[in-house]
């Protein structure tokens, strides 16, 4: 039942999703690549799109893999499925426990996860990076280099780093993704 | 009367943030922070602190966080219904559009190739990402244990593909929290009751 399934699987997303959008991509990837919704270069693409349209990250992600997946009631209870943990627990804060954060056990627990969520994501990259570029997912995967990513990535370092020295500000997310755009057409197209 | 018509107000001003945010949560933040404190005077600029705080520390979409909770503060549970559908809606219609035509603009051979390059670069934005939050951390020795173990046993696992879910490490690092606050707290007493 893949209505179901798509519900339930973005009330875990949304119940334990913490740091805001890049904070979810492991999770989502977690469940995305488990139930075969998606590969890795789709979850990737997704994320693009998530990124370069209006509104929140999450929202988007659930509203795209539900409707690749289950059409338009897939969205729709993808995105319902996201936005419901956060919305009741801000209702029960809101309305029961405004100085919830300031109790110290609370604070404590939200102090081990954030630390928590930097290694997921860092760890999600690494491993990302690590099947993009060079085809290593697994222990036993033969290598398979992709030249052309790895000097894109490359080029993508660079342009970052000359833009925060020559104009003293980094480049949006929205222009790296519009520049990596122009670099593979040319890379690949060679 | 009055109520309906602010009612509808927040509507709009959540549908208006719905469209023109790029860049998520964060973003997101000073908008609501410009329309609801600044503009409408609906929130102290204490409040609203207080609401990011919140928003930030609670699971979920930041944005999605913080506009239920302004709705619930100003209209009640309707407020905050109102508020959440506003800021989701946008999304939702130009996602869903996309998705329906994204097969179909990707079998072009062009956009094949830049959708290539797209890939790695989103794989860039996420460690750097991670990287400028690495940075902003307090470099504490707990910190630095619980990244580091999460970042090492995540790559491991997932290389030998061993099933250890995501929402594990999140609940075995805030239990290590609460413990270290524990411990903390028994070891002060003890000190206290000595002198």
């Amino acid at each position: 039942m893949i209505y179901l399934e798509l519900f339930l699987t973005f009330l875990q997303i949304g119940a334990f999703s913490f740091g805001g959008g890049y904070g979810m991509i492991s999770l989502i990837r977690e469940k995305v690549l488990m139930y075969g919704w998606l590969t890795e270069e789709e979850m990737l693409n997704m994320i693009a799109v998530a990124e370069s349209t209006p509104g929140p990250i999450a929202v988007n992600m659930a509203t795209f893999i539900g409707s690749s997946q289950g059409g338009f009631f897939g969205a729709f209870l993808a995105t319902l499925g996201v936005v419901l943990p956060s919305f009741s627990i801000i209702l029960i804060i809101a309305a029961l426990i405004r100085n919830l954060l300031k109790y110290a056990g609370v604070k404590a627990f939200l102090g081990g996860i954030r630390p928590c969520i930097i290694g997921l994501i860092l760890a999600t990259a690494i491993t990302m990076l690590m099947s993009t570029a060079i085809g290593f997912s697994g222990i036993g995967d033969t290598l398979a280099i992709d030249l052309n990513g790895i000097i894109i990535f490359v080029l993508l370092t660079v342009i970052s780093i000359v833009a925060r020295l020559m104009l003293k500000k980094k480049p949006s997310p929205i222009l790296m993704i519009v520049i990596s755009a122009g670099l593979g057409m040319l890379m690949y197209s060679l | 009367m009055k109520k309906t018509k602010e009612c509808l107000s927040l509507f709009l001003t959540m549908l208006k943030i719905g469209v023109f945010t790029f860049g998520g949560g964060y973003a997101m933040i000073a908008l609501l922070e410009n329309e609801f404190v600044e503009k409408k005077k609906w929130l102290e600029k204490d409040e609203f602190l207080d609401v990011a705080a919140i928003a930030e520390s609670t699971p979920g979409p930041i944005a999605i966080n913080a506009a239920t909770y302004i709705g619930y503060n100003n209209f009640g549970i309707i407020g905050s219904i109102i508020a959440t559908l506003g800021i989701c809606i946008p999304s939702f219609v130009i996602i869903y559009a996309i998705s329906l035509f994204f097969d179909a603009f990707l079998s072009l051979t062009l956009v094949a190739y830049a959708f290539k390059g797209i890939q790695i670069c989103v794989v860039y934005l996420i460690l750097t990402a991670g990287l400028k939050m690495l940075k902003q951390m307090k470099k504490t020795v707990f910190n630095m244990i619980i990244i580091l173990v999460t970042l090492v046993c995540m790559v491991v696992f997932s290389l030998f593909a061993v099933k250890f879910s995501t929402i594990f490490y999140i609940l075995i690092s805030g239990i290590c929290g609460v413990a270290v606050y524990l411990i903390g707290k028994v070891r002060r007493e003890k000190k206290h009751d000595l002198s």
